[in-house]
């Protein structure tokens, strides 16, 4: 996708519709899809410095090992920062804007930054199915069609 | 701004207070048309502004971000800002965030009528 906010709404439905089909609760699609859309205004406002003409590149795996498990990698040829400058910040300094690396954290399992070869940044997140919402929810024929981590992913753009 | 970058707020004026219902996501591509109308909305310096989320599915920290810009600015002109009918999935922000106590959070507009 380019670096345009208009485009986030069809990458959260997209997020949101894979991790309900892994048996995710409607809360926890909605939180991770709410993930997914903090990492990419990150890039958009400070990555891509609002420049609508770049690139973000966001591949999905939905693995259905046991328990069941999404993982969301998301790419940008943006400038390159050093990861460990991503911090979140301190949450009783109440003040408008910074929160989204924090609910990135928050909310998922793993969160990685790190240099992308040939440019830009690459982000690496996953969430796993609690317990009680796999043993309630069986992973259904269509997410398990959707491959497994690292060779199955969707590529939401080609990187050509 | 089109449809996708703009959302309705409807304006209510009310003696004592305006109450202010968004109507739709806010996100990354309508935070500045949501922060245009709540600017506007505050513009009579009412004692209370009551933002009604009944009509907001979903909300992230652009959303978020206005409404704290928004309560500070009505907090010095020595008014309040309260929040009203926030759904489950919108509320789990401000509970992510922790920011469940730093708004005036009540259940109805009604409710909010009354702080």
């Amino acid at each position: 996708m380019l670096s345009q906010a208009r485009f986030l709404a069809a990458a959260r439905a997209m997020i949101s519709n894979l991790a309900q089909r892994l048996g995710f609760s409607e809360m926890l699609c909605g939180q991770i899809s709410l993930a997914v859309d903090e990492a990419l205004c990150n890039i958009i406002n400070h990555g891509y410095e609002k420049k609508p003409d770049g690139h973000i590149w966001m591949s999905v795996w939905a693995i259905d090992h046991h328990p069941a498990r999404l993982r969301i990698v998301i790419e940008d040829r943006a400038k390159q920062v050093d990861p460990k400058s991503i911090r979140s910040r301190d949450l009783d300094d109440v003040r408008p804007g910074g929160l989204g690396v924090y609910i990135i954290k928050e909310i998922m399992d793993e969160v990685t930054y790190e240099h992308r070869d040939g440019g830009g940044m690459r982000l690496t997140m996953s969430k796993t199915l609690p317990a009680r919402e796999d043993d309630a929810s069986p992973i259904t024929g269509a997410a398990r069609g959707q491959g497994q981590a690292p060779s199955g992913g969707q590529t939401v753009e080609d990187k050509s | 701004m089109n449809k996708i970058d703009s959302i309705e707020v409807k304006v209510r004026n009310l003696d004592h207070a305006t109450v202010a219902s968004p109507q739709g996501e806010i996100d990354l591509s309508r935070a500045t048309s949501f922060r245009q109308q709540i600017v506007a909305a505050l513009a009579p310096k009412p004692k209370l502004l009551l933002i009604d989320l009944a009509e907001v599915p979903y909300m992230d920290s652009s959303g978020v971000a206005t409404l704290l810009e928004m309560m500070q600015a009505t907090k010095r002109g020595g008014g309040k800002l309260v929040l009203c009918s926030i759904q489950p999935k919108v509320r789990s922000i401000f509970e992510i965030a922790r920011l469940e106590t730093v708004f005036t959070i009540v259940a109805t507009v009604e409710d909010g009528l009354k702080v």
